[in-house]
């Protein structure tokens, strides 16, 4: 039987079911960000660490209105304020913070298996919110719960992938959880940031956007993310638009009631056209509204002992399994194992 | 463990009759909403909407709430509790609304329903129709239209099966 899962650290590992759970709590979420008062009374006197170490606009203020709608307190800290700025690790900080005694950490940092590194060392709930180019759960989860909003079915369901796949935990943790759901996986981008070794997410590798995007139910577009690319992966962003740029001719090759998706913050005229990204097929606007309902639904499933609990599926069972109600659950995470890249 | 029937299907029909009789009577037939309590109360305050729509040739408004996000005793139930759907497509501001579940017991459900509630307005006056009061009350909370009372023991559970969600409309007490 599988135990009661107190991280959320990547999509890898997490059962479709734990996914299920976390949409339909989602779902039912939602309807409170529609009232006058937007406020649940479910997190009252439980306490949110935002820590935030990489820039962020979406993300964050999405945690933190879920945080608050749920009534729960939640604090805000950035790099360039904080301690780290003098030098403090990483660990160091965390070991601060869970002293004073917050329910979850919701962590954002560049290097991959930071989230991980928090989990391993402090008691309370860790949330990865992008760790590096590893993965990006919450993002995931926003982006199926959107598209499971337009196509019921996910199974089957022609999912294209375009751009930087390589850096991109977007991407690696949606390749993780549509695996799990059944969609089929397409994967396009240029062979510098598309390597082969992508092929075992069993996805179809393509380096022809045209030939990635034919027939697709969804078009999943990623952002060219200047800041991590050190090395040279193509010549220039003028080159890169010129055969990976989503335009309306492009998107007319796909599947006629296509969705696309962008996670933010968007490169008009890089990644995708202007026409494309205010076309009648974007979801973006509904993603990031998604974004509050999902990430409540993760603090919740999270915090609230005794709430369903997204569980995991591994089936490492034996150590202390079945504990009665009140007593503290030994530490497990869901997925998120390496750290490293694919 | 055993169960034995404390209303049958016929029983159940003809109390939700009686108690539709009840609110018109009380409220005059005016301006009324019902809301359900999820999961079980949603199904008998639809039902309670029909009847009351057949007898006075207009329907009352009718919702759904659930009250998970709102309870006290969250972590204390141990087993799954599913975060529903609340639905109140009208504005409750000023009107008259009847709560509707299927057991009355410690009183902490209602409690939480009538938290929610107020997050939707400011309601005229909220009553409280049950199909079974079973006793052991936690809060002074009471019903304004009970089903039928059973007399139960603490250890007991009461069972309430309807038709549109288990297949029968029954009342059932389990235990000694």
């Amino acid at each position: 039987m599988a135990q009661e899962v107190r991280h959320l650290l990547g999509m890898e590992g997490l059962s479709a079911e734990d996914i299920t759970l976390l949409l339909d709590t989602a779902e039912s979420l939602a309807e409170v960000c529609e009232r006058d008062v937007k406020k649940v009374p479910t997190l009252r006197g439980k306490t949110v660490v935002n820590l935030f170490l990489e820039n962020s606009t979406r993300t964050r203020i999405s945690f933190e209105i879920a945080a608050k709608r749920l009534s729960a307190d939640s604090i805000n800290i950035s790099g360039s304020g904080s301690s780290m700025s003098k030098g403090e690790t990483l660990a160091d900080t965390a070991r601060n913070l869970a002293a004073m005694a917050p329910d979850a950490i919701v962590v954002r940092h560049p290097s991959a298996g930071a989230a991980r590194l928090l989990a391993d060392i402090v008691g309370c709930h860790i949330i990865n919110a992008g760790d590096g180019s590893h993965e990006h759960p919450t993002q995931a989860l926003l982006d199926i719960l959107t598209i499971r909003q337009h196509k019921p079915h996910l199974a089957g369901l022609k999912v294209a992938i375009v751009g930087d796949i390589l850096h991109s935990r977007v991407a690696r943790s949606n390749l993780f959880a549509l695996r799990t759901l059944g969609a089929e996986l397409r994967l396009a981008g240029p062979p510098t940031l598309l390597p082969r070794a992508f092929e075992q997410f069993g996805a179809s590798i393509h380096h022809d956007l045209a030939e990635a995007v034919e027939g697709a139910d969804v078009i999943m577009m990623l952002r060219v993310q200047r800041e991590r690319q050190e090395g040279n992966y193509f010549p220039d962003l003028d080159e890169y638009a010129r055969y990976f740029c989503l335009t309306e001719e492009v998107v007319s090759r796909a599947a006629d009631d296509v969705i696309i998706l962008h996670p933010g913050p968007m490169n008009r005229g890089i990644e995708i056209s202007s026409g494309v990204a205010d076309g009648p097929w974007s979801v973006m606007m509904h993603q990031v509204t998604n974004g509050v309902a999902l990430r409540m639904a993760v603090l919740y499933q999270l915090i609230v002992p005794g709430a369903d609990g997204i569980r995991g599926s591994e089936t490492d069972e034996a150590t202390a399994g079945r504990e009665s109600a009140g007593s503290v659950p030994p530490p497990r995470q869901a997925g998120g194992a390496s750290g490293g890249r694919a | 463990m055993s169960a034995r029937s404390v209303l049958d299907s016929g029983r159940v029909g003809r109390v939700l009759l009686r108690i539709a009789h009840e609110i018109l009577e009380r409220n005059g037939g005016g301006d009324l909403a019902l809301v359900g309590i999820r999961t079980t109360g949603v199904p008998l305050a639809g039902r309670l909407a029909a009847t009351m729509e057949s007898i006075e040739g207009r329907a009352p408004d009718l919702g759904s709430v659930d009250v998970t996000m709102y309870r006290d005793d969250q972590g204390r139930l141990g087993t799954a509790a599913v975060v529903g759907q609340t639905d109140i497509p009208f504005d409750i501001t000023n009107r008259t609304v009847v709560l509707v579940d299927d057991v009355l017991f410690t009183g902490r459900t209602i409690r939480s329903a009538l938290d929610a509630l107020m997050d939707f307005g400011r309601p005229a006056a909220v009553q409280l129709a049950v199909l079974v009061d079973r006793g052991h009350r936690e809060l002074p909370i009471r019903a304004d239209y009970v089903g039928k009372n059973i007399p139960t023991s603490i250890d007991q559970k009461v069972q309430v099966r309807l038709a549109e969600l288990d297949g029968e409309d029954a009342v059932y007490l389990e235990g000694n």
